[in-house]
């Protein structure tokens, strides 16, 4: 598990992610992958083909291992992805489906 | 030494060809140029297809008729051979109608076809038909029903290339990589195939090699007519199991990507991919499935059809030159079962060259006369 540098600087929890259905706090302009990394479970994605689980790699857009479901956009590279406020990100576990199951 | 037969070209129409002579004959070399040869075999949609072939063609129709037939048998005989599963999946395939005028368009088109042969196997199914066939998946409210042909197919290309070649070479063929053909010349009976790396004698030569035939078949007396079409395809990333059957413009491959293709365009040697095209594919798509709005594209790329003036593939045996042959089409997945048994066996002198006679280029004489 990762941690900030420097604690307590002001603005750190300005922002509220929703991570399957937990409240996440997160610094305003950071991406959902830096803030993923932060979680005891710092898993993204378990693959659609032997369903292991992958965590965010290269940090700069290009290995698309952390690719994250953001709600209403689809599977995003969660390392270019900027946190929102009230924004909900899904592990994707396994294939995505075509039908959202409801 | 002189082999039995030399075979220029290892793209899927060269390597069905020499896999299938190789068990006919001793000694059969395939010789294949450079990795960056324009190379049709590695840019195809994957489709062992004939419901939409041969229209005004009743020999055309029925050459892709028995071949996706004998693929039933075909891909377990190159796997088995191989140990590479080709993903053949034979259920049959749709192409599906958006609006009133595209569904009589199509109905027209098997009325046609049905008054070629008897009993085609392909039949026109309402929207309530189609969507019985993917309960999975919401159909857009403009279809209105597809033509469903239960001979259709699909395949994976690139599996299907490697099997061919790993067959060819467990009957005791040789693969020659990056030997691109400059010449072939005549003589004493034989061919001399000239190649930078020194010279090889053959019996027999069959031209296989895509585009660049013509050069090579014109010295010797055999005209191959044809124009280049460009087809882009983009495909998705890789989703849960939805489509069950392929269609001419969307099907869902065995890992789950969904390939969508493929434009026709007369852009000449530009190998390039454009926005435009990735547009246009995704919009109808999306017309069909809607759902798929929500899914992600990956990759693009472009690759170029051969295109005889009635689509119909050439097979030319040179008069000249007894013991040349040429071999040049548009669907090569689809007739690789078909080359691979039946023209194999009529270029290694079994059976009759009498019906291969109807695909020569001298079709287009006539009609200019
Ligand atoms: C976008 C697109 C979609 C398609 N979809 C389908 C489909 O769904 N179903 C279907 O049946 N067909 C489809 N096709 C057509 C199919 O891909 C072709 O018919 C087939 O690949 C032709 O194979 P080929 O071996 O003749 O040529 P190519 O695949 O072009 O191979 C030619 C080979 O010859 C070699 N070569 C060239 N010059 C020389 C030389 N001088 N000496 C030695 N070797 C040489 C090259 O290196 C190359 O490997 C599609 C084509 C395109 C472009
Ligand atoms: S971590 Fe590599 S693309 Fe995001």
């Amino acid at each position: 598990m990762f941690r900030l540098l420097e604690q307590g600087r002001s603005g750190e929890d300005a922002v509220t992610i929703d991570l399957d259905g937990q409240p996440v706090r997160a610094r305003a302009g950071e991406t959902v992958a830096s803030v993923l990394m932060r979680e005891a479970e710092a898993w993204c994605r378990a693959t659609p083909v032997s369903q292991a689980r992958r965590a965010p790699y290269c940090m700069m857009g290009v290995c698309f291992d952390c690719l994250m479901l953001v709600e209403g956009e689809g599977l995003l590279r969660a390392c270019q992805t900027y946190v929102r406020d009230g924004m909900k990100i899904r592990r994707q576990i396994g294939a995505r489906h075509v039908v959202p199951s409801c | 030494m002189v082999v039995d037969c030399v075979v220029i070209g290892g793209g899927i129409v060269g390597s069905a060809i020499a896999y299938g002579l190789a068990g006919c004959l001793d000694d059969v070399l395939l010789l294949d140029g450079s990795d960056g040869d324009p190379r049709a075999a590695q840019a195809n949609f994957g489709l062992v297809w004939y419901q939409s072939k041969g229209v005004g063609m009743p020999a055309y129709q029925r050459l892709s008729r028995e071949s996706v037939q004998e693929w039933r048998s075909f891909h377990k005989e190159i796997e088995d051979m191989s140990g590479v599963p080709v993903e053949f999946v034979g259920r049959g395939g749709l192409a599906y109608c958006l609006g009133d005028e595209e569904f009589e368009a199509r109905q027209a088109i098997l009325s046609r076809l049905a008054s070629q042969m008897a009993d085609t196997g392909i039949e026109m199914l309402s929207r309530g038909a189609v969507e019985r066939l993917h309960p999975g998946i919401r159909l857009g409210p403009e279809v209105t029903g597809a033509a469903f042909s239960t001979l259709d197919a699909h395949v994976n290309p690139l599996r299907l290339l490697l099997a061919l070649q790993r067959a060819f070479a467990h009957r005791g063929g040789t693969i020659r990589r990056s030997e691109s053909v400059q010449a072939i010349e005549t003589g004493r009976g034989q061919f001399r195939i000239r190649l930078k790396t020194g010279d090889v004698d053959a019996a027999r030569v069959v031209i296989a090699c895509g585009e660049a035939s013509r050069v090579l078949a014109e010295p010797l007396g055999m005209t191959l007519p044809f124009t280049l079409q460009r087809g882009q395809i983009i495909v998705t990333e890789r989703m849960a199991p939805f489509l069950a059957y392929p269609s001419d413009r969307i099907r869902q491959t065995a890992c789950g990507t969904v390939m969508i293709g493929a434009t026709k365009e007369d852009v000449g040697f530009d190998p390039g991919t454009t926005a435009a095209a990735a547009a246009g594919l995704t919009a109808r798509a999306i017309r069909v499935f809607p759902d798929l709005a929500q899914v992600s594209l990956v990759r693009q790329w472009s690759g170029r059809r051969v295109i005889t003036p009635d689509i119909a593939p050439l097979y030319e045996r040179s008069a000249a030159f007894p013991g040349a042959y040429a071999c040049v089409c548009h669907s090569g997945v689809t007739l690789a079962a078909y080359h691979a048994r039946t023209l194999a066996q009529r270029i290694a002198g079994r059976g009759s060259w009498h019906e291969m006679e109807k695909f020569s280029a001298r079709r287009f004489d006539v009609q200019a006369a």
